[in-house]
């Protein structure tokens, strides 16, 4: 009948996405926690027998230092990246229409730009006689280097500067579909602007925020480069760790594990994110 | 069977250009069409007339091919297209938002089912002219859908859907958009060019002024299945179900049991008092349930009752003036309520007050209670 | 509600100067006659010439552009194609495979590198190339996807509808009215797609071959080892090309949005 041929070309064109999902997505990720159940060969490889040594493992102080040390960082970030991305996504909803494109556009191009420039950028001011230090000693406030590179403060810069952009697109995303009449009302109703930022604009923008959240706080525990690059090897995060213990100690099961388990800890802030919003889609994702 | 019948049935048979048999259609666990027999007659402006959700845009979809029935027949000019293609029939389609190709210039839309049938340019272009004079949007051929208005683009879709002369015309609601004052000009320009045309129209509108001022025949729906076809002076005046009467003439539906009857009036009792209606159809049995309908404007409200007039008691309850009509809201019997109308405002009727309300028994009709199913 | 005082637009104008400082810098010193970055020795062009000298950056550069244009193209097709057949057909499992497919943009990059590492080793799929190109596709398909899709639902479902009514077939309505119309879409997801497998390095490290460098990791590892100021010069190249292709999605999203118009109106 006409409906089933219909029905089979569209069939046929939702094939290629499946296929390549189920191969090249869920079999991966499948492999993944199969492998963090393997025993590590001796010198090389795997052996295939099931073990749960590699999540004890982590539980060893030194690793576990390392998922605190990571969720400390990424708390420290993300609270800066609210404090710095929703006021401008909040502000930037205010903007006429014309000057909302532009400040989109001056947004998405640094965001854009591979953030291994931006951060060589940092490097470049940050480093020990750098363009910081020479504006500091300049004008005279500091009379010595401040060996800021591969310090912590470094690190949180540029955690910050890399994650700020996700927050004010998804902060904006929410903020701009915002009925401003909504506030007025508010404030028509006696409210004073604070009590009507807190009452009506927070809570409206609050799946924004909340997505805005989810999105830097998960890159910022696997963000393994910047933690590399501007702190040296003095910060170790899980990112880091997988990393090392991928390339360079190659036990393959326990960053395997290691990965099942910052990757439970990921749909756990979206599988929350989207009961207390209701909302399917991450605000501001693409 | 007489002859003349048999006559009389060839005759409808030679001008059916559409026959719709049995037609079911579900979605998921609703049943949206029940079963619907149509016959649409050549040249004829039809009008499917029905609240949102009876499923006229349905059955409008599965004229065009768009939807598959479940069961049943769509017969064109005699042939059976149920499972046709809707490229494959010679039936176009005014959409309700027009749908217009939003990346294509007017003339680019017109000339889009011409250009799918490989006629030579210069034939288009004649033929794409002669449509926007039609529609009166000659040098308009240039323009982007997006720099139209809402009568333009109509006047567009329209073009669109004529310029291949289908056999049948499908409008779904394309006054809808438009605001009251270009729908009542819209109104006129459509039957000029079904005229002008010559092509069966199949009407669809949930706007019983638009049904009743356009078509040839009005077809009433509700929940799925037509409850009346029939002259817009049948529907209007001849109402046979409580529903047709309430949706096409915003009647009231005054029920009660009958009393008797003659040759062509009953007389049954309601309120507190007793009505009388013409007889139209079916005989009926004292002492049996019956509903009958008068329209608004048929009510006459007298401050006391003449002798040995029919009618009953009520109470003016509200009050409201809009578009040069009054309307009065009354109640009476045991919570029943009723809405006469006035033309102007002049009025000496108050809330609270008692009046007498009466009608003339040939703008009463009686009507069944019950939608057939 | 109009802001009283100027001080947000204030607060945006620091913002997005600390956004610009790093990258401008970096231009800066890619002028920079002396070789230490620190010390402005006067303009020249002379790390541009050397870039252009340096066989490596330039194969990098070619994998890259090579990289980026085959994984943007490999998902552009299977991403539009399944975004066009979701809207037709819906299996049971239709929903989870959505899902999955746009999880390479939701979980953190280096589990991705990860996954994909441990599996091609598994697969026995020699490192390089091919491998590259299978993990960038992977998360170059959700952006074309998620952009197709969000446009098909924004589209008038009558107009298919309308041209097959017209006389075209499935296909030819397709082709003639929904494909033009979902061009600007696929195209900036494309761009999107484009821009972030150029710039990728997390997933690239993890899944590269010892003899294929792409331009990122080409940067990574000479920023962990010792920089030279044609990284400057290079990096303000990759700049300007950003922001062409910036100003080229800007462009398309406003045709689209142009083109969008038409349907608010008539509602």
């Amino acid at each position: 009948m006409k409906t089933k041929r219909r029905n089979g070309l569209s069939l046929l064109s939702i094939m290629p996405l499946y296929l390549f999902t189920i191969v090249f997505v869920a079999g991966p990720l499948i492999y993944l926690l199969v492998l963090s159940f393997l025993t590590r060969a001796e010198v090389w490889g795997v052996v295939n027998k099931f073990t749960l040594d590699n999540y004890r493992n982590i539980l060893d102080p030194i690793y576990l230092k390392t998922f605190a040390e990571s969720f400390k960082l990424a708390i420290l970030s993300t609270s800066l990246v609210v404090l710095i991305g929703y006021p401008f996504g909040y502000f930037m909803a205010k903007l006429s229409a014309a000057w909302k494109r532009y400040m989109m556009l001056l947004i998405m191009i640094p965001f854009w730009i591979s953030s291994l420039i931006r951060l060589y950028g940092w490097i470049i001011i940050f480093r020990a006689n750098g363009t910081l230090d020479g504006i500091l000693m300049g004008i005279g406030i500091t009379s010595a280097p401040l060996k800021l590179l591969y310090t912590y403060p470094a690190v949180v810069v540029g955690m910050v500067y890399a994650l700020v952009p996700f927050m004010i697109f998804a902060v904006y995303s929410s903020a701009e579909k915002l009925d401003w009449s909504m506030v007025e009302a508010a404030r028509d109703l006696g409210a004073t602007r604070w009590k009507a930022f807190t009452t009506v604009s927070l809570k409206m923008t609050l799946p924004g925020l909340l997505s805005g959240i989810v999105l830097t706080f998960i890159p910022s525990m696997g963000l393994f480069f910047i933690a590399d690059l501007l702190g040296g090897n003095k910060i170790v995060l899980v990112g880091n760790l997988i990393q090392e213990q991928l390339m360079k100690a190659h036990n393959w099961p326990f960053a395997a594990a290691l990965s099942v388990v910052l990757m439970v800890l990921t749909s756990l802030m979206i599988f929350l994110y989207r009961r207390i919003t209701n909302v399917k889609e991450l605000e501001g994702l693409i | 069977m007489s002859f003349r019948e048999v006559l009389n049935g060839v005759q409808v048979e030679i001008n059916t250009i559409l026959r719709l048999e049995q037609i079911t259609k579900s979605f998921g666990e609703t049943l949206v069409l029940k079963g619907i027999d149509l016959s649409v007659y050549r040249g004829e402006f039809i009008t499917l007339l029905g609240p949102s959700g009876c499923g006229k845009t349905t059955t409008l979809r599965i004229i065009a091919g768009l939807e598959i029935p479940d069961s049943g027949k769509v017969i064109l000019e005699g042939r059976d297209v149920t499972f046709d293609e809707p490229n494959t029939r010679s039936v176009n389609t005014v959409f309700q938002n027009y749908a217009l190709f939003p990346h294509m210039s007017v003339e680019a839309n017109i000339g889009y089912s011409l250009r799918l049938k490989r006629v030579d340019k210069a034939t288009i272009k004649n033929k794409v002219d002669e449509v926007l004079e039609l529609v009166q949007l000659s040098g308009y051929s240039k323009r982007m859908p997006h720099e139209l208005s809402g009568g333009q683009k109509q006047r567009v879709a329209i073009a669109r859907a004529v310029i291949n002369q289908p056999k049948v015309l499908l409008l779904d609601e394309p006054l809808g958009a438009l605001d009251l004052q270009l729908r009542r000009e819209m109104q006129t320009e459509l039957k000029r060019f079904q005229t002008h045309l010559g092509i069966t129209f199949i009407y669809i509108t949930h706007d019983q002024e638009e049904a009743l001022n356009m078509s040839d025949r009005i077809a009433v729906m509700n929940e799925g299945a037509f409850v009346q076809i029939g002259t817009p002076a049948e529907v209007y005046d001849r109402p046979q179900t409580a529903f047709t009467a309430r949706f096409v003439g915003s009647a009231n539906i005054i029920e009660g049991k009958l009393l008797s009857q003659d040759k062509d009036t009953v007389t049954f009792s309601c309120g507190d008092g007793i009505g009388i209606a013409n007889l139209h159809s079916t005989p009926l049995t004292p002492g049996q349930s019956i509903a009958v309908a008068v329209r608004r404007e048929h009510l006459h409200l007298l401050k006391t009752a003449p002798e040995n007039a029919h009618g009953f008691d009520a109470i003016v309850k509200e009050k409201s003036f809009s578009g040069g009509i009054l309307q009065i809201l009354l109640s009476y019997g045991e919570g029943k309520e009723l809405i006469a109308s006035r033309h102007g405002l002049d009025s000496n009727l108050s809330p609270g007050d008692h009046v007498f309300v009466t009608w003339d028994p040939e703008h009463a009709v009686p009507v069944d209670l019950e939608n057939p199913a | 509600m109009k802001n009283r005082t100027k001080l947000p637009n204030v607060y945006l104008g620091i913002i997005i100067a600390i956004m610009y400082l790093p990258i401008l810098i970096v231009i800066i010193y890619s002028f920079n006659t002396s070789r230490i970055s620190s010390i402005w020795g006067g303009f020249s062009l002379k790390w541009y010439v050397e870039l252009f000298r340096d066989q490596s950056i330039l194969e990098a550069l070619k994998n890259s552009i090579v990289l980026a244009t085959l994984s943007s193209l490999a998902a552009a097709f299977i991403g539009t194609i399944a975004a066009v057949g979701f809207t037709r057909v819906k299996l049971r499992s239709s929903g989870f495979v959505e899902y999955l497919s746009t999880l390479p943009i939701m979980i953190p990059e280096i589990i991705l590198g990860v996954v994909f590492l441990i599996y091609f080793s598994l697969l026995g799929l020699p490192f390089g190339m091919t491998t590259l190109i299978i993990a960038h596709t992977a998360f170059c398909i959700p952006y074309v996807f998620m952009l197709v899709k969000a446009r098909l639902a924004g589209m008038d479902k009558n107009l298919a509808e309308a041209a097959r009514d017209l006389g075209a077939s499935g296909p030819r309505a397709f082709l003639d009215i929904t494909f033009p119309l979902i061009l600007p879409a696929i195209a900036s997801g494309m761009l999107l797609a484009f821009a972030m497998s150029f710039d990728d390095v997390v997933i690239s490290i993890f899944v590269t071959g010892v003899n294929t460098n792409t331009l990122p990791i080409k940067i990574y590892t000479q920023l962990k080892t010792g920089v030279t100021p044609k990284i400057n010069a290079l990096c303000t190249l990759m700049f300007f090309v950003t922001v062409m292709l910036g100003l080229l999605f800007v462009f398309i999203t406003n045709i689209t949005n142009k083109r969008t118009t038409t349907k608010e109106s008539s509602q």
